[in-house]
C-alpha cells in the first residue's frame, strides 16, 4: 500500500514509531497536491515550505527523544472558513481576498498543539453558502470521481482533497449539511458533531445557532482520532459544551448487538434517486447482519426542514455578515474623487479586477450623485455609500441573495410571519427527533437525494440547489450529530452516501456504528480513477 | 405572495447592499419564488409552540472580570482598508447627502 493510501491512524502510528518521517509523509501529500490539484481545485492556498519546516521540527524532536503530539506529522487540510495566521482566510469570497486573521481558530490551534501539519486551506462555497462549491469566488471544485460533476458543498474542497488522497484528513464546517453532503458525494466519511461539541471560535460565522466544525476523512476511525484532539470545551466560545470528551478511538470496538436503528418513511419521498434508495437499503442490511435491529420511525415535520432552514440560516447570516463593512477589514469600494479628496488623495483599498472593470475606469465627479450611477437609488451619506458599494462589490450572488432574504424576513412587518414562525417550526422538528430517539438509538437514511450532479446543473435555480440538503438540515436545526459515509456506487461509478443521526452527545455511538459498517464493507477504501 | 422591485430596493437599502437595475430585476423574481416556497410553513398551526432560537438550553456565560491580553492596535488595524495608526478611517459619516 502506498503511503498516501494509508489511514490517518496508520500514518500517526508510523510517524510515532519512526517507520516513516514526518517530512516523508508531508512531502508525499504535498506532491499529490502539486500533481492533482490543477484538475480538482480543492485548495485555495498551500504552504509547502512552512509545512515541511513543521514536519522537520517534529522529526528533530522525535529523534531527540522529546515528546511529540498525538497527531504528529499528520497532514491536515483546513476549510478556508477557519482562521489561520499563516495562510490567508478568504471564505472563498472576494470580500476577504488575501485577508490574514490576527489569530488561529481554536480548532486550528488544537491541531497545531497535537503536532498535525496544516498543508493548505480548502475551497468552499462563498461564506459556506451552497451545496455544490460552485459559489466560490475562486472557481468550483471538481469531484474526483467525475471531474465534470460537483463535489457537493459547502466543504467541497475538503471532501475532494481527501477523496483524491491529497490529504488524509480535512476539517470542514456544517451548517445545514456542509460536511456530510460533500462527504457523501465524494465517497468519504464526514462527521458533524453535536452543536457545541467543537469550538466555533475563529470559524467565520455564517449561522451561529447551526454552525459546527468537524472532521472529514477516509474512515470513521480516522474521524474519531481527529475528534479526540479538536473536541472539548473552549472558554472562548460561550456555546461550547463543557462535557468531558471520551476517548473515541478506544471505544470503537464494542459490538453493535442490540442497536436500534430508525428508518424514516419521510426519507423515501419524491426526489430520491432509485439507485441511492437501493444503496441505502443495502446498508440497512449490513447493519442488521451486524446485530442491529431496524424500526420504522416518523419525522412528521421533516418536509418543513428546508423552508425552516432557509429562513433561519439567512436571517442569522444577514446579521453575521453585517460586519463586512469596508471599514475594518476586507474589500472597500472606491468611491471616486469626493472620497479621495476627503481621505487626503490616497486611493482607499486595493480592489480586485472585477471591481475595477465594473467601475469602468470612470471616476465620478461627485459623491452621492454621479458616483452611484450604476446602482439604483441614492445613499444617505458618503459612509453609507461606501458600505453599500463595498458589499455589492465584495459579495457574490448567493451570499447577496441570502443577506437579502434574511434582511427581508427580519424586517418590520415580516418578523413574526417568517423568522418567528421558522423558530416555532424548528422546535417541532427538534421534538420529532426527541420522540424518535425514545424508540431508537440512531436514525439512518440517505445523505443526499441524488449522487453527484453535473457542474452547472443547478446554478440557475437557487431553490433546486437548496433541496440538496433535504436530509441533512434537520440535524443542525435540532443541534444533534450526524455522520455520512459511502455505502455503494451507482452504475455510473458515483459514490452513494449513507447518513446516521444520533441524539445530542452520541458521538461515540455514531462513530462506533459507522466504524462497524466500515469493518464489514470496503466502499470507503475505493479510490477514484484520478488517484490511481 | 410576490415581492415588488420597490420592496427589494428597500431591503437592499436595509441590508446595505447597492443594487444595479439587473440585480433588482433578478432578485425580485428569485426572492419572490423563495418566499413563496418558505411560506408553506404557514400550513402549520404553531400557536401553542414556543420558538426555538438555539438548540442548547441557552444561559448566559460569565467570565471573571480580569484584564487579559487582547489584540494590539497594530494587529487590529493590520487589515483595515484605511487607518491612521490609531483609528479606522471612513468617509464622512454626516457628509452631503445624495438625491434623497
Amino acid at each position: 500500500m502506498q503511503l498516501f493510501e494509508r489511514s490517518a491512524t496508520e500514518i500517526v502510528h508510523a510517524v510515532q514509531s519512526g517507520d516513516i518521517s514526518a517530512v516523508e509523509c508531508v512531502t508525499t501529500f504535498l506532491d499529490r497536491i502539486d500533481r492533482l490539484d490543477g484538475k480538482v481545485n480543492a485548495f485555495l492556498a498551500v504552504n509547502r515550505e512552512r509545512a515541511l519546516a513543521q514536519a522537520a521540527d517534529i522529526d528533530t524532536r522525535r529523534a531527540a527523544g522529546k515528546p511529540i503530539g498525538p497527531l504528529a506529522g499528520l497532514p491536515v487540510a483546513v476549510k478556508d472558513a477557519l482562521c489561520t495566521t499563516d495562510f490567508p482566510t478568504t471564505c472563498a469570497s472576494k470580500m476577504l481576498a488575501g485577508y490574514r486573521p490576527p489569530y488561529d481558530a481554536e480548532v486550528v490551534a488544537r491541531l497545531r498543539r497535537a503536532d498535525a501539519v496544516i498543508v493548505g486551506k480548502t475551497n468552499m462555497d462563498e461564506f459556506a453558502m451552497g451545496g455544490s462549491n460552485e459559489n466560490s469566488a475562486f472557481g468550483p471544485v471538481h469531484n474526483p470521481w467525475d471531474l465534470s460533476r460537483a463535489p457537493g458543498g459547502s466543504s467541497g474542497g475538503s471532501a475532494a482533497c481527501v477523496a483524491a488522497d491529497m490529504a488524509p484528513v480535512a476539517i470542514g464546517s456544517d451548517t445545514g449539511g456542509s460536511i456530510r453532503q460533500p462527504a457523501g458525494l465524494c465517497g468519504i466519511t464526514g462527521f458533524k458533531p453535536t452543536y457545541g461539541r467543537v469550538s466555533r471560535r475563529g470559524l467565520v460565522a455564517f449561522a451561529s445557532s447551526l454552525d459546527q466544525v468537524g472532521p472529514m476523512a477516509r474512515s470513521a476511525a480516522d474521524c474519531a482520532l481527529i475528534m479526540e484532539s479538536i473536541a472539548g470545551h473552549d472558554p472562548g466560545d460561550a456555546t461550547s459544551l463543557t462535557d468531558a470528551v471520551p476517548s473515541y478511538s478506544q471505544l470503537l470496538n464494542e459490538p453493535l448487538a442490540g442497536l436500534r436503528i430508525g428508518r424514516v418513511a419521510e426519507h423515501y419521498g419524491p426526489g430520491l434517486d432509485p439507485e441511492v434508495a437501493r444503496g441505502v437499503d443495502e446498508a440497512f442490511a449490513v447493519f442488521k447482519a451486524a446485530g442491529a435491529t431496524v424500526h420504522d420511525v416518523e419525522l412528521p415535520h421533516a418536509k418543513y426542514g428546508i423552508p425552516t432552514y432557509y429562513l433561519i440560516a439567512p436571517c442569522e447570516a444577514s446579521s453575521n455578515l453585517a460586519r463586512y463593512d469596508g471599514a475594518h477589514y476586507g474589500v472597500r469600494a472606491e468611491l471616486g474623487k469626493g472620497v479621495r479628496a476627503e481621505l487626503g488623495g490616497v486611493v482607499p483599498a486595493q480592489l480586485g479586477k472585477g471591481v475595477r472593470a465594473q467601475l469602468g475606469g470612470v471616476v465620478p465627479a461627485q459623491l452621492g450623485k454621479g458616483a452611484g450611477a450604476e446602482y439604483v437609488g441614492s445613499f444617505e451619506s458618503p459612509l453609507v455609500e461606501m458600505y453599500c458599494r463595498s458589499r455589492a462589490e465584495g459579495f457574490g450572488p448567493e451570499v447577496k441573495r441570502r443577506i437579502m432574504l434574511g434582511t427581508y424576513a427580519l424586517s418590520a412587518g415580516y418578523y413574526d410571519a417568517f423568522y418567528a414562525k421558522a423558530l416555532r417550526v424548528r422546535r417541532l422538528i427538534q421534538q420529532d427527533f426527541l420522540e424518535a430517539f425514545k424508540k431508537v438509538d440512531l436514525i439512518a437514511g440517505p445523505v443526499s437525494p441524488t449522487p453527484a450532479f453535473p457542474l452547472g446543473e443547478k446554478t440557475g435555480d437557487p431553490l433546486a440547489m437548496y433541496l440538496v440538503d433535504m436530509y441533512t438540515v434537520g440535524t443542525n436545526l435540532a443541534g444533534i450529530g450526524g455522520i455520512s459515509f459511502p455505502c455503494g456506487f451507482t452504475k455510473g461509478g458515483l459514490p452513494i452516501g449513507f447518513q446516521l443521526q444520533g441524539p445530542a452527545l452520541a458521538e461515540t455511538l455514531l462513530l462506533r456504528s459507522a466504524d462497524r459498517f466500515q469493518r464489514l464493507t470496503d466502499w470507503h477504501r475505493r479510490r477514484p480513477p484520478l488517484s490511481v | 405572495m410576490s415581492l415588488s422591485s420597490k420592496d427589494v430596493a428597500k431591503v437592499g437599502s436595509l441590508a446595505r447592499l447597492a443594487l444595479t437595475e439587473d440585480d433588482l430585476e433578478r432578485m425580485t423574481g428569485e426572492l419572490s419564488k423563495i418566499i413563496d416556497f418558505v411560506s408553506q410553513l404557514g400550513e402549520l398551526d404553531t400557536s401553542a409552540v414556543e420558538p426555538l432560537a438555539h438548540p442548547l438550553d441557552t444561559r448566559n456565560v460569565f467570565r471573571d472580570d480580569e484584564p487579559a491580553p487582547s489584540l494590539t492596535t497594530e494587529q487590529a488595524l493590520a487589515s483595515a482598508p484605511r487607518h491612521d495608526g490609531s483609528c479606522f478611517l471612513v468617509p464622512a459619516v454626516l457628509g452631503e447627502s445624495g438625491a434623497a
